[in-house]
């Protein structure tokens, strides 16, 4: 991969991440160097603060003189994400269980808001067939009954979750068949999309079948961006591990670019400031998110995580959020939790407004942006129990971050603390817990740089054997995860095994182990 | 009174309180119980009293290996095999369901097995909180013999042991369970409302909502908590260290609590064995099994199972009395620090607070 492959595709990437406030778009050359970068509002219908981005970035180029030689977009985005949270947009979904007559107490969906359920069941069965955790069939697949019910209902797609799937998925190879070829519906298979936990992989399934039809919109959006800026550059979609695919595997699995916004803030600060274990501190305009790089990968959450009020089993960066911002409101005796969000150009002191926050509070501590010289004259000059008032914030948001630290660093104080985000000059030069403070430049826009730098992954959660065919079986899982990689995008001759996990399992008849494996390798070019 | 869809998630709070840290997770079994509710009806609790004498109770429980039971999960016809399967036995079908462990899953999960069967719930169960193995049962601690049990699994296979003891019990259990794909339901001590008679601990279902409840909405949901269950304080602080290792079969491990607030300077040891079983601190033991030491958030009053422990969570660990029963020199025998091999004479915890 010399630089002329590179100048044969192009030689930039951008990066486009939607968050809450602000989306934020980079772009980076052949050298991985920031060549541009802008932050412009989220729009309520995310497409239109996108294409904002996405066109101040081309003109900044524009004005530099860099030809437009991209050759990669990559977006993480909350189409998903809203539009599970606002029922909007989403498909009709069958919903097949195969497990009967095991699992029918707890039928598809028990545990879904009625609004939610109401938007996307178009009806749901739990029908012979799955597997015992041993790989004996449960019951034979009836083909037939599958039939049945689809003959029954009217639906956009179809999702199909069988017992024990992630350790054998034939009976769901097998309806996913019958499904393309007898009723041309798209499917849902719950064992490339969730691992064991038969209900939180059951509602991620069903979440990813009625999210089809907002794929086509996002993948949509985007080709017609690059299409009217004249561009000719491979879109990819950012996922919840930190990691890319292709526009083609989003479009069967967009419910994993549901929370990709922690991970690429994540990823993206590993990158700028070269350190690959580390605790992070994104710093937005109303809340800080902690969390944790592990071998330049975020560390990821034990706890179920949920969508919509549905549980799911993602696994999804460990973060947690205190309320802590650039917009935070300081009061006497008090700091936020609300903060002025978006409104801080023109509510705090600093921009000429009247309300107190905390970039108030921390650019009288001298603590400034790299562009925010001459702010702190700004505050002019100010009683003395005014200044108390400061002083007594910046000490409690201090606190906040030094506990906040602490409970994501497990004990140890050997790592720095990375500040990025766009009110990382709030943290404080030392910080206990951890052994000194990197910011690296750019810190304002990681999220972004964390989309245009992500690698491609796969990944395989499963049960085998713990016998002397372990170690044959545990290779067979990589090359599947290998595999999975380079499907999501990844160079096949570059994917490597970033994770793998051995759990031992009790009470089974033969000792048994739970395997999950992680590959993930650069985009192929 | 009955209990209603509505009460479902207090019950569940509840019985993971009194899971001491074990007994499995309550989303199932919760979710189990409010779908049965719905489809079958309210589940009238009731109480040994409102039993006649001949009346047969049947206490199920759920067995298999955790990773198991969250994937394969019950089949709704289980518990009406069992029993088919008691009324073949007995020539008489049963009056009620009863929960063989209050503490965790199989604390909720009775009620979604009574309502398919259309019987009540007794208020009562066999432990009172959770233990880990088949025989720690206030009905092996009463004597009853252990002649029968009736398993059913989510193929509809029945099969019914009758063993010549307890340790017989645990091994057939155990060998049909892993033929059965490593889960099934459990019928143990089949009894009549007579013989249950200081066989069982009574109100417990009772005391499970009770304890769910207090916290609902509470403005201080630790204090209406530890009010609620009567519980000593052991220790308000940080976790801060978990160390686990996998012994004869059970997770065990050690948990550190360090103090913060009015117990900044304390640290609290926890032994935990599935549940948590013995806590010390400066040199002292605090509390020991069979009372019910809980580890709580220490914000919400929510339980946290041993195996959710985490560096830097917020804790308060409480302790507070167990039922009578274990007192006895049986019951200790059974459930007391040398049952899983800590070599101490039993102190009540009330006794080990007045000492502090």
């Amino acid at each position: 991969m010399g630089d002329e492959a590179r100048g044969a595709r192009g030689a930039l990437r951008i990066g486009i991440d939607v968050g809450g406030t602000n989306t934020d778009a980079v772009v980076l050359d052949a050298a991985d160097r920031v060549v541009a970068k802008a932050k412009r509002p989220t729009t309520p219908d995310v497409t239109g603060g996108l294409l904002a981005a996405l066109g101040a970035v081309l003109a900044e180029l524009d004005r530099s003189g860099t030809p437009r030689d991209v050759a990669r977009v990559m977006l993480g985005t909350t189409h998903a994400t809203n539009a599970v949270l606002e029922r909007r947009g989403l498909g009709r979904v069958a919903v097949l269980r195969l497990g009967a007559p095991a699992t029918t107490s707890v039928p598809p969906l028990s545990d879904w808001p009625g609004s939610l359920r109401a938007a996307v069941s178009a009806g749901e069965a739990v029908l012979p067939g799955g597997h015992y955790v041993d790989g004996r069939e449960i019951g034979p697949l009836d083909r037939d009954a599958v039939r049945r019910f689809l003959d029954g209902v009217e639906a956009d797609a179809v999702a199909v979750t069988g017992v024990f799937s992630p350790a054998t998925a034939e009976h769901e190879r097998a309806v996913a068949e019958l499904v393309a070829d007898e009723y041309g519906l798209p499917v849902s298979v719950s064992h490339e999309i969730g691992s064991l936990g038969l209900l939180e992989r059951e509602n991620a399934t069903v979440l990813n079948a009625a999210l089809y039809g907002v794929a086509g919109n996002v993948t949509g959006a985007l080709a017609g961006a690059l299409a009217e800026h004249g561009l000719t550059a491979t879109p990819y979609l950012a996922q919840n591990d930190g990691t890319l695919m292709t526009t083609e595997h989003a479009a069967r699995l967009p419910v994993s670019t549901i929370g990709s916004g922690p991970a690429n803030s994540l990823r993206g600060a590993a990158f700028l400031s070269g350190v690959s274990d580390a605790v992070v501190a994104d710093v937005g305009g109303t809340s800080t998110d902690l969390g944790v790089l592990t071998g330049g990968f975020p560390r990821e959450s034990a706890a179920a995580v949920e969508i919509g009020g549905v549980l799911t089993n993602f696994r999804m960066p460990d973060i947690l959020a205190i309320a802590l911002g650039g917009g935070t409101v300081v009061r006497d005796h008090a700091v936020g939790p609300a903060s002025v969000g978006y409104r801080i150009t023109e509510e705090a002191l600093v921009f000429g407004g009247s309300t107190v926050t905390m970039t108030d509070a921390a650019v009288a501590a001298g603590r400034v942006p790299p562009d925010g010289e001459g702010w702190r004259d700004r505050l002019g000059d100010r009683s003395e129990g005014f200044r108390d008032t400061l002083e007594r914030a910046v000490a409690a948001a201090d606190a906040m971050v030094a506990d906040a630290v602490d409970r994501m660093a497990l004990g140890r104080a050997d790592r720095p603390l990375v500040a990025v985000g766009g009110g990382a000059f709030l943290l404080p030069p030392r910080v206990p817990g951890v052994s000194g403070v990197v910011r690296p430049r750019h810190a304002e826009v990681a999220n972004a740089v964390g989309a245009a730098i992500a690698l491609a992954s796969g990944r395989v959660d499963t049960i085998l054997p713990a016998g002397e065919s372990r170690s044959k079986a545990i290779e067979r899982v990589k090359e599947e995860a290998a595999a999975r990689a380079v499907a999501a995008g990844a160079d096949s001759s570059r994917v490597e095994i970033v994770d793998l996990l051995e759990v031992p399992l009790s009470y089974l008849s033969e000792p048994a182990v739970r395997v999950h494996v992680k590959a993930a390798g650069p985009l192929a070019r | 009174m009955k209990i209603q869809a509505s009460d479902v998630a207090a019950l569940a709070r509840g019985c993971a309180v009194l899971g001491t840290g074990g007994g499995g997770d309550v989303r199932t079994g919760a979710l189990a119980a409010r779908r049965a509710i719905q489809e079958y009806g309210e589940v009238p609790l009731v109480r040994l009293a409102d039993l006649p004498g001949d009346a047969l109770v049947v206490p199920l429980s759920g067995i298999g290996a955790p990773t198991v039971s969250h994937e394969m999960i019950h089949g709704e016809d289980e518990p009406r095999r069992i029993a088919e399967e008691i009324e073949r036995i007995f020539g008489r079908p049963p009056s009620a369901v009863m929960s063989s462990e209050i503490g965790g899953a199989n604390g909720v999960a009775p009620v979604a097995w009574a309502a398919q069967l259309g019987l009540p719930l007794l208020d009562a169960d066999g432990m009172g909180r959770a233990f880990p193995e088949v025989q720690m049962v206030s009905m092996y601690v009463a004597g009853l013999p252990a002649d029968l049990v009736i398993m059913s699994d989510v193929a509809g296979n029945v099969v019914t042991i009758r063993p010549v003891d307890g340790l017989w019990s645990e091994r057939l259990a155990r060998a049909v369970c892993v033929a059965a794909g490593s889960h099934a339901l459990m019928a143990d001590y089949v009894l009549t409302a007579d013989g249950a008679r200081g066989a069982v601990i009574e109100g417990t279902v009772t005391r499970a909502l009770a304890v769910g409840r207090a916290t609902d909405g509470a403005a201080d949901p630790l204090g209406a908590l530890r009010g609620e269950l009567g519980a000593y304080e052991l220790i308000t602080g940080k976790l801060a260290d978990v160390e686990r290792r996998t012994a004869g079969g059970f997770v065990r491990g050690t948990a550190t609590v360090e103090g913060t607030g009015a117990d900044r300077g304390r640290v609290l040891t926890l032994e935990l064995q599935n549940e948590n079983l013995v806590a010390m601190a400066g040199g002292r033991i605090l509390a020991m099994v069979p009372d019910l030491i809980t580890v709580v958030d220490t914000e919400t009053a929510a339980a946290i199972q041993t195996e959710s422990l985490r560096y830097g969570q917020r804790v308060t660990a409480l302790a507070w009395p167990c039922d009578p029963l274990w007192r006895t020199p049986k019951g200790l025998e059974t459930a007391g620090p040398r049952a899983f091999g800590y070599d101490l004479d039993y102190v009540p915890v009330e006794e080990l607070a007045a000492h502090g």
